[in-house]
């Protein structure tokens, strides 16, 4: 039972975040759009953390399932192909196609040691992109490079999420819509989280994390339960990107390269692998700290030497790979790190 | 002209380049059973050093065979301290750490090494001045490049040194102790951590080579392209049977090859107006020699892909591997 104190907290965290995009909005909707960038960030990184964090599996193609949402969005509500079914047909589609293509890309790998599982999912992200780029040819799939554009926003009744309607005097303008259903979609997402690490497959996973063959003789079927947290990372990934596409309106294979996937898994790290609170200060952090760097290092270059020496975006690049690098040099559980995985982190084994 | 034997030269080049860098995973792999994630960053590095010799070198008058030997003159240490870098930031304060954590700092480094490159040499592919008369000879109706000869020569060189050290000398038979059990091999008085520094260093130093290889070979240089390579030499060295140096070198050869022929062919292969089948549905297309290709030489990326999966489901221990992998 929560005390009387922790209920005032939650609540009062509840209404803070139903204001937020209305302070923001005072500011610029450009940072409505940021901060439901940083909550689509959140989602990934919750679902690359079942798989990285909990199974303790590498997967650094993690994009890869969020590009195969994304596409499924776009193909089945846009102009390419005529069809424009509605948004909660198509997540859980896109949903399942990402999960499917988990578990092909998982069943040859996952009996393999971590390193290998690692090196494959580089592979896949960049295959998947290469597939997206050259299937307009000899029937248009994907529109290659150019990408597929005029994507349907989301539409519940008579609510279009690209218009703004007027409610009891506030404008609720289309990213403040976005703010609100990914805000329900990220509580869903942390409810299942939650539910799943103190399950009996939460537990399988961390056995398999910390000692597979232990966890083997255990009785726990290695091979299914780490399919089974591989294809759960990859339907997330594939939600996430179905609600990017409709967002953007607008998908192309450029938005799906291996920084992407490197940007997730540093959230994973740099917050702590296995710890759903960790993981979401850490992708919050890593999604602003750039942002912030976009708006002061530009015009400190600009005003110190004239002209742009560092693009903001290379800057960007940068402190993620000093995000992973100093992590597990000198924090390796991370900045917010799960008791159990602190200890197994900082553990000697010869 | 003989577009398979053209194929098979081709293949026979860049399948020399992959084995080169093959041989830095595999060394490194074979002693401390860890990927070096970032080997194919070292390797672009080598290429750009090279890129800035040879531009800077190239309206000195000196003959160009004396650029380009100043150019990998320069690489190979610029890219020994890259290696020798990366073992001690990345790999050997983590050395008992669980094996998660060696493999995440290397993608950082690499990510890091990534983006200095494009800082220094910027975001464009950089051309590399074209100094060497590059003459060209047919055989049997195929034609090869002074600097593809040059290239294959070259890696059979390396590829031959590397052996006789590893095999003959005194540091060679250290490295295969401690590739064999480090704890023994420190027991005979095995130096472990210079070792594994060497290894690391060795396999950059061959991987300058490679660097400047690729990049007169393709005439380009960019700061991306250690991943694409680092990708394939790695599915080469997985194919050899990764930690086994002979295995390095034929699964690079045997990928090269692979991916020659198969660009080289998947066009006509994958024509559906060739299959009897498809080509009555498809009448209208195929009719006056129209073609209907499912898969053209723009997927010559996947290949080495495919071949990293077909590997690993129905061989993992490699062409060449005795280890059985292990689990865990």
């Amino acid at each position: 039972m929560k005390t009387p104190r922790e209920r005032i907290g939650l609540a009062l965290i509840a209404l803070a975040l139903i204001a937020l995009p209305f302070v923001l909005a005072a500011a610029g909707t450009a940072w409505v759009r940021i901060t439901n960038f940083a909550v689509l960030f959140v989602l990934l990184s919750l679902g690359l953390n079942i798989v990285v964090g909990f199974a303790g599996l590498l997967d650094l193609g993690y994009v890869a399932f969020y590009a195969v949402g994304a596409y499924v969005y776009a193909l089945l509500a846009s102009p390419h192909f005529g069809l424009h079914l509605p948004f909660w047909v198509i997540l859980p589609i896109g949903a399942a196609v990402a999960c499917i293509a988990g578990v092909i890309l998982g069943a040859p790998t996952l009996r393999l040691r971590g390193d290998y599982l690692a090196i494959v999912t580089l592979g896949f992200g960049e295959i998947v992109r290469i597939f997206m780029n050259n299937l307009s040819a000899p029937v248009n799939l994907t529109n290659g490079p150019k990408g597929i554009n005029r994507i349907d926003s989301f539409q519940i009744g008579p609510v279009n999420f690209s218009s703004t309607d007027t409610l009891a005097g506030l404008a609720f303008s289309g990213p403040i819509k976005y703010y609100y259903f990914l805000l329900l979609v990220l509580l869903a997402v942390i409810v299942i989280n939650r539910r799943l690490q103190d399950s009996r497959i939460g537990r399988a996973w961390v056995a398999i994390r910390e000692d597979e063959v232990a966890a083997k003789a255990s009785g726990i079927n290695t091979r299914n339960i780490k399919l089974l947290a591989f294809a759960m990372g990859a339907s997330f990934g594939g939600i996430a990107g179905g609600m990017f596409a409709a967002m953007q309106t607008f998908v192309s294979p450029e938005s799906f390269v291996l920084n992407e996937s490197i940007m997730v898994l540093a959230m994973v790290v740099l917050g702590g692998m296995g710890n759903i609170w960790g993981v979401i200060a850490g992708a919050m952090l890593l999604s602003f700290v750039p942002e912030l760097l976009r708006y002061t290092v530009e015009p400190a270059q600009m005003a110190l030497f004239g002209k742009l020496l560092v693009d903001p975006e290379v800057l960007r690049m940068l402190v993620f790979g000093l995000a992973l690098v100093l992590t597990m040099r000198f924090r390796p559980a991370g900045l917010w790190p799960e008791t159990r995985h602190r200890r197994e982190m900082s553990e000697n084994r010869r | 002209m003989d577009i398979l034997l053209q194929q098979i030269i081709n293949g026979l080049t860049t399948g020399s380049v992959y084995a080169v860098v093959a041989l830095g995973y595999t060394m490194v792999y074979g002693v401390i059973q860890l990927i070096n994630f970032a080997h194919g960053e070292v390797v672009m590095i080598g290429a750009m050093v090279a890129f800035s010799v040879i531009t800077s070198l190239a309206g000195s008058g000196l003959p160009p065979l004396v650029i380009v030997m100043a150019a990998v003159v320069a690489a190979i240490p610029s890219c020994m301290l890259m290696g020798y870098l990366l073992e001690h930031v990345a790999y050997r304060p983590l050395r008992h750490a669980p094996r998660l954590a060696p493999l995440i700092t290397a993608i950082g480094m690499s990510i890091i090494l990534q983006h200095l490159a494009l800082l220094l040499w910027g975001r464009n592919p950089l051309a590399f001045p074209q100094i060497i008369d590059n003459r060209v000879f047919g055989i049997g109706g195929a034609a090869i490049s002074s600097v593809q000869i040059a290239i294959i020569l070259l890696s059979l060189t390396m590829m031959a040194g590397l052996s006789w050290f590893v095999y003959r000398t005194r540091f060679g038979i250290a490295i295969r102790a401690t590739a064999e059990n480090v704890h023994v091999a420190g027991l005979m008085g095995v130096n472990a951590d210079r070792v594994i520094a060497a290894t690391f260093v060795i396999g950059a130093g061959l991987g300058a080579v490679a660097g400047v290889m690729y990049g007169s070979y393709y005439g380009i240089a960019h700061y991306t392209m250690g991943f694409s390579l680092g990708l394939k030499a790695f599915s080469a060295a997985v194919l050899g049977g990764i930690g086994n140096i002979a295995g390095a070198m034929l699964g690079g050869i045997l990928l090269g090859l692979v991916e020659a022929l198969g660009t080289g062919y998947v066009g006509e292969l994958t024509d559906l107006c060739h299959w009897p089948i498809a080509s009555g549905m498809l009448a209208g297309h195929c009719a006056d020699g129209g073609n209907f290709v499912l898969f053209g030489s723009n997927y010559q990326d996947v290949f080495a892909f495919l071949m990293l999966i077909l590997v690993l489901v129905f061989r993992p221990s490699g062409l060449l591997g005795e280890r059985v992998s292990e689990r865990a």
